[in-house]
């Protein structure tokens, strides 16, 4: 069976290559437009804390045995602290002035990330393996589905729709959104707003390394893995908006589709595809397909 | 203020003093054992990064993608004298518009959108610039565009000499830096100020906003263009570094770190930055960008005005204490 010409096994092959990065945008996505929200700084260190995640599954495994369902836990619980620790030391002195010196600050974080990572483990790829549970394929008839990939889409759509609920639907989330609009009226509630914000950010980190350790086993862990797809994230965040939950949810996942979609039909587009809609939205509707102009 | 007339204000003459001493440093550079390779690359990077100052220290608004300018000249202004046998100086004006016109283009789209979202815009696009240079056929890809050569400028004077393309990289050098004092003094530099220091109140006050942004937009990818021409003239290669968000992250670096919105602050930076990525290269190899990384968040927590801010707001102190006049923070170099 074909498809304009196209293989039907090699189109939804790709399709499905495009839903996991778009999974993988939409976690991130949603990691920044919480991290904004509530911080109001752009956190370039996301990428990079994305990065560190698929690294502490690497090292967990290959220097200590730990296995891949553990690594899913620990790797966020680790560099969540570290986050922590970085709100704590560093953003909180920045949020008073001009949000551009926290994306400058998060900068120079990821390039530190970035250095040290190079000297640890150079600049050639590690491969994690496919843990032994969701090793090789499902055939459906029309395809055979690699189970690991299905697993990924599956888990990281839960946990941005887990994330989705816990903001718009709990008194949790309320909070914190009462905190986007007006942190000073909620600490005059009695409510730990520094704590709330530092706790967000950590949570934000652990996001991102959760979505690396869900990655190690689909790509090359490289110390550069997180800056390349930080930019393209950095896109989908302007084509969505980030005045929504939902919203990044979705334009990633369907920004993620089009990148598949474009690798079938125009290989040669396939990188630039994400900045092109990103310029097309910016004319049509400035403020991103999800947010709303201030 | 006393009635006294203020005969020379002192912290404007120690200025002038430090721009003549560094005039005469850079004159002289040749002859005092500087290595002119050196010297070109950090006069190169000192007008790239007073071009991107022009912009976020004077308009307040952060281009987080000023390498793909820079990189499009250094690849327009490459390809144009080594293939296609152009005479250096159109090559470096064609460079310059060519950047120019990138800007224009990437600025249509972001200024329709304020503060952060527009560094998050200029960084997207500057990244597929980099993707077009990466797959297209005249960049060398990977390898880059080697062996371009410096020919005869104005078909007369040749510039095979390190010491004549010196003091032609000076001289360019020079001219952009009077002139991005000439800017700032001006009408339209005065309107671009109202513009960090309020957008809001410009916008009330009759001033098409948008119409300055784009303008000192393209006026300050297109010097930055000018850099990244001259600079592949004088190293006689363009590579995808040139172009890469490394490159757009550093010449932010070497404005803060000299002083944002201050003249002589890009130039100090650019020096102190070139001048440790050589000095440490053969000692750390790797660790550098991790020092970049560093001095960014140094810079960033602890030491916004950089040096030459930090310098003005001291001689400021001082002055007042003695209770002389001051000067204006943004007449000072």
């Amino acid at each position: 069976m074909e498809i304009f010409g196209i293989p039907l096994q090699a189109f939804l092959g790709q399709l499905l290559l495009g839903l996991v990065n778009g999974s993988f945008y939409a976690m991130l996505s949603l990691g920044l437009a919480v991290i904004f929200g509530l911080l109001g700084i752009v956190n370039f260190a996301h990428g990079a804390l994305y990065m560190i995640g698929a690294y502490a599954a690497f090292v967990a495994l290959d220097r200590f045995g730990i296995n891949y369902w553990f690594a899913l836990v620990i790797a966020p619980v680790v560099v969540g602290a570290l986050g922590v620790v970085i709100e704590r030391t560093l953003l909180q002195r920045l949020y008073k002035i001009d949000p551009i010196y926290g994306l400058l600050l998060t900068f120079g974080l990821a390039l530190i990330a970035e250095g040290v990572f190079r000297y640890w483990f150079d600049v050639s790829g590690q491969s994690y393996p496919v843990p032994d549970l969701l090793q090789g394929s499902t055939n459906l008839g029309f395809m055979v589905l690699p189970n690991y990939r299905a697993w990924v889409v599956v888990a990281s759509l839960s946990v941005c729709l887990g994330t989705w609920f816990l903001i718009e639907r709990t008194s949790l989330g309320a909070t914190l959104r009462a905190g986007t609009e007006n942190p000073r009226l909620v600490q005059a509630f009695g409510i730990n707003v520094p704590m709330m914000v530092m706790l967000t950010y950590g949570a934000g980190c652990a996001l991102a390394a959760l979505a690396g350790v869900l990655a190690a086993p689909v790509i090359q862990i490289t110390p550069l893995m997180g800056s390349n797809l930080i930019i393209v994230v950095f896109a989908v965040v302007v084509i969505g908006g980030m005045g929504s939950i939902l919203g990044s949810i979705l334009t990633g996942v369907a920004l993620g589709l089009v990148e598949g979609l474009t690798k079938v039909f125009y290989p040669e587009a396939s990188n630039i595809v994400v900045f092109v809609i990103m310029a097309i939205v910016l004319v049509v509707r400035p403020a991103g397909l999800f947010g709303k102009e201030k | 203020m006393s009635a006294q007339t203020p005969a020379v204000d002192p912290t404007r003459r120690i200025a002038r003093a430090a721009l003549w001493v560094g005039l005469a440093i850079l004159l002289a550079a040749p002859f005092i054992g500087l290595y002119p390779i050196f010297m070109m690359t950090a006069l190169c990077f000192a007008i790239f990064a007073c071009a991107f100052n022009l912009l976020l220290g004077f308009t307040g608004l952060l281009s987080f993608g000023h390498a793909a300018y820079f990189g499009a000249a250094a690849y327009a202004t490459g390809w144009l004298v080594r293939s296609a046998g152009w005479p250096p100086e159109v090559g470096v004006l064609a460079g310059t518009i060519v950047a120019g016109a990138c800007g224009l283009a990437v600025g249509l789209i972001a200024i329709r959108r304020q503060g952060i979202y527009f560094a998050m815009i200029t960084l997207a696009m500057a990244q597929m610039i980099y993707f077009v240079f990466l797959q297209a056929p005249f960049t060398g890809g990977e390898d880059g565009l080697q062996g371009v050569p410096r020919g005869k400028l104005f078909g007369i004077l040749s510039l095979a000499d390190d010491r004549v393309m010196y003091y032609v990289v000076l001289a360019v050098f020079l001219a952009v830096f009077l002139f991005i004092i000439r800017i700032v003094h001006s009408p339209f530099g005065q309107v671009l100020k109202a513009i960090r220091e309020n957008e809001p109140r410009a916008i009330s006050l009759g001033y098409d906003v948008d119409r300055y942004k784009l303008l000192a937009f393209v006026l300050s990818t297109a010097l930055a263009g000018l850099a990244g021409s001259i600079k592949v003239l004088a190293v006689g290669f363009a590579t995808l570094t040139d172009a890469h968000w490394g490159q757009s992250g550093e010449v932010i670096l070497m404005t803060l770190l000299g002083g944002l919105g201050t003249f002589a602050g890009p130039v100090i930076g650019a020096f102190t930055i070139i001048g440790l990525q050589n000095f440490l290269a053969d000692q750390v190899g790797s660790w550098i960008n991790v020092i970049i990384g560093l001095i960014f968040v140094v810079c960033v927590v602890a030491f916004r005005r950089g040096f030459v801010g930090e310098l003005l707001a001291w001689l400021k102190r001082r002055a007042n204490y003695t209770g002389t006049r001051t000067a204006n923070e943004d007449t000072a170099p």
